[in-house]
């Protein structure tokens, strides 16, 4: 097991760096230049010279190498500072964004804990929900309770979130006013009423995508128990003699668990994606609404790292996938 | 030998067609969604025949109407008709969502088809397969959008340069389920009989996989095809949604549920339409999809 996580770990490292090429290529074949803002009367001299403090001036392969040690050498370091008071970093350069001249890193590091906030919490209410719905409508195939079950599912795979965020706003917070359909971020918890007001600004984004997650869980979890309820060893539990809740519960819920394990834990960076479209419809101001912002000012090197921090999360999310695989079934051990 | 019951067969025999579409029949959900994206197409295209209000004329004196005999689904900010505005608007998105996933599918069948039918190709396809996964599509979407706009919109012109855009970025990011799902049915079908038989009398490697190959491997493709036209409506929505689709005075499902939301507070029913479009567009494709699934399953037909 260890010397396969090590080979895909090893494997993942030209993954990674294919990914980041593919996107560096991308943004260079792009047409917009970043100095289309400026006005026309900055002389060329010193448009040059500006354009050079972006590190525009330099070949291609230069600047993607450029890209590669910040990214991969400089800013760990900054971690690494930080952690530890320590001062490796000192002088050299960082990813700095073209919109703000501030390090790319720094913006995204304060974006992420909404983000995790609102996806988190998100991800882990529709795994609550789904995983008893889907068992119960496997235990009960073709009941009312599973027929609805599947039309429910179909909805959440059917409604897109643009559309599903927009008409809990249009139903409880126009309509009913419940809730406050714009998330405020600089919301701080210090009392029980800032408390009440937070979950309160939760729900809606929480819901919308919760919705969709636990439509694909719970399907999974359906597909998952109905191959496992018909299998041989759930006849022997019945006959010697167990209780009809330690055959289902137990027995067949821990071995239809293994691929349900592995969705989840492959769900969640596309979570990560699909949550731009959400962040959007809610004005949360996560990494996605950042990468909308960033593509709409031309910041090309604030687009580049979080693009590549998606593909870093789709990577080593597909690893985890993989190793847990094998750790929760030792039938299928690659080595 | 026992006596035949009847020497001549009477009926001619029954085509594989006929099986799958008895089983479909059954399957009361794909019925009905088959009937709605049915009507939903007919709509949008054949609708602006019965319906001949221009969708971009304004009448700045009838704006912000309800629904009346005048216009059913009511006005927008500029007087614009709104139900020929959703149907102008649903005419591209179904357009976009069918192109899209044609591309798609060509892409997948030809990526998978190679991989499962040449060794040596194999592993290669594969790994940019899996490349292809590990990318985020749906960030590397929207840079695509913004970049390749102008380029494209100056050698095309601007509704069509948007929309060769909008379907080559989806087809290019979404080829990749079809290519997994073609090539393991390829590589189990490469080591049956007939394929051995065909090659024995020397068919060349195109033939075998045009008149051998590629029939065989045409339900999952039809399976994924439905889910592909889904996916492509809900990206291209999701894209104009965003501000980064088509422009502003061009109709589509996406644009005008991002018109709409500016009007939330006032006219929530502007959000509503296009919103109930494409999901009940998306729906009924699932649900299609799903029945198809189904009765392409030969384990499954005849129960």
């Amino acid at each position: 097991m260890l010397t396969f996580t090590i080979r895909r770990l090893v494997l993942a490292i030209p993954t990674l760096l294919f990914i980041s090429l593919v996107i560096f290529l991308l943004l260079e074949l792009a047409p917009g230049d970043p100095m289309a803002q400026v006005p026309l009367t900055v002389p060329p001299e010193v448009k040059e010279k500006m354009r050079e403090a972006l590190g525009l001036g330099q070949p291609m392969h230069i600047r993607f190498w450029k890209w590669i040690v910040q990214f991969f050498w400089i800013e760990p370091q900054v971690l690494i500072d930080y952690y530890f008071g320590t001062s490796f970093s000192e002088g050299k350069l960082r990813v700095i964004s073209w919109q703000t001249r501030s390090p790319v890193m720094d913006i995204v590091v304060q974006r992420i804990p909404q983000t995790l906030w609102v996806v988190g919490t998100a991800y882990v209410v529709a795994i609550i929900i789904a995983l008893p719905i889907g068992i119960y409508s496997a235990y009960r195939q073709y009941s009312w309770f599973d027929q609805l079950g599947t039309f429910v599912s179909m909805v959440g795979f059917s409604v897109p979130p643009f559309f599903s965020g927009v008409l809990v706003i249009v139903i409880f917070s126009v309509q009913l006013g419940w809730f406050p359909s714009i998330y405020d971020t600089t919301h701080v918890v210090n009392s029980w009423d800032s408390f009440v007001y937070q979950l309160k600004q939760m729900i809606m984004p929480v819901m919308v995508l919760a919705l969709q997650i636990t439509a694909q869980l719970s399907r999974f979890m359906r597909a998952s128990m109905l191959d496992n309820l018909n299998q041989d060893y759930v006849r022997t539990a019945r006959a010697k003699g167990l209780s009809e809740y330690v055959v289902v519960m137990v027995h067949v819920l821990r071995n239809s668990m293994i691929p349900v394990v592995t969705v989840i834990a492959l769900g969640i960076p596309s979570i990560f994606g699909g949550a731009i479209i959400t962040e959007q419809v809610f004005k949360v101001n996560g990494i996605g609404q950042l990468l909308i912002g960033a593509l709409q000012a031309n910041d090309l090197p604030m687009v580049q790292t979080l693009t590549f921090i998606f593909a870093v999360l789709i990577v080593l999310f597909n690893l985890i996938a993989d190793v847990l695989y094998g750790i929760l079934d030792p039938r299928i051990r690659y080595d | 030998m026992t006596e035949l019951s009847q020497p001549q067969p009477t009926k001619p025999p029954r085509s594989q067609w006929f099986d799958v579409w008895d089983q479909f029949k059954h399957h009361k959900g794909a019925m009905i969604g088959a009937t709605l994206f049915f009507l939903i197409v007919a709509a949008v295209y054949l609708g602006p025949y019965l319906w001949d209000i221009d969708p971009t004329k304004t009448a700045i004196r009838e704006r912000n109407q309800g629904p009346s005999l005048a216009h059913p689904f009511g006005t927008d900010q500029l007087g614009r008709d709104l139900l020929a505005r959703m149907m102008a608007g649903g005419a591209t998105s179904v357009s976009v969502g069918i192109t899209a996933m044609l591309l798609s599918l060509f892409l997948g069948s030809f990526v998978g088809v190679l991989a499962g039918f040449f060794r040596k190709l194999d592993g290669p396809l594969m790994r940019l397969t899996d490349l292809f996964l590990a990318l985020p599509l749906l960030p590397l979407l929207l840079v695509m959008m913004l970049l390749f706009r102008e380029p494209l919109n100056a050698a095309f012109g601007l509704e069509r340069g948007i929309f060769i855009l909008i379907v080559s970025a989806i087809g290019i990011t979404s080829w990749m389920p079809t290519a997994r799902i073609v090539r393991g049915d390829v590589l189990a079908l490469k080591e049956r009989e007939f394929v051995l038989a065909a090659r024995s009398i020397g068919t060349t490697n195109t033939r075998l996989i045009t008149r051998h190959i590629l029939p065989n491997v045409l339900s999952p493709i039809m399976v994924s095809a439905t889910l592909g036209i889904a996916t492509a409506i809900i990206t291209e929505s999701a894209l104009s949604f965003l501000g980064l689709g088509f422009p502003p005075d061009f109709p589509t499902w996406g644009r005008l549920l991002f018109d709409g939301v500016d009007y939330l507070q006032q006219f929530p029913e502007r959000v509503i339409w296009p919103g109930m479009a494409i999901s009940l567009t998306v729906l009924s494709v699932n649900y299609l999809g799903d029945g198809l699934r189904d009765a392409l399953d030969p384990r499954i037909r005849g129960r």
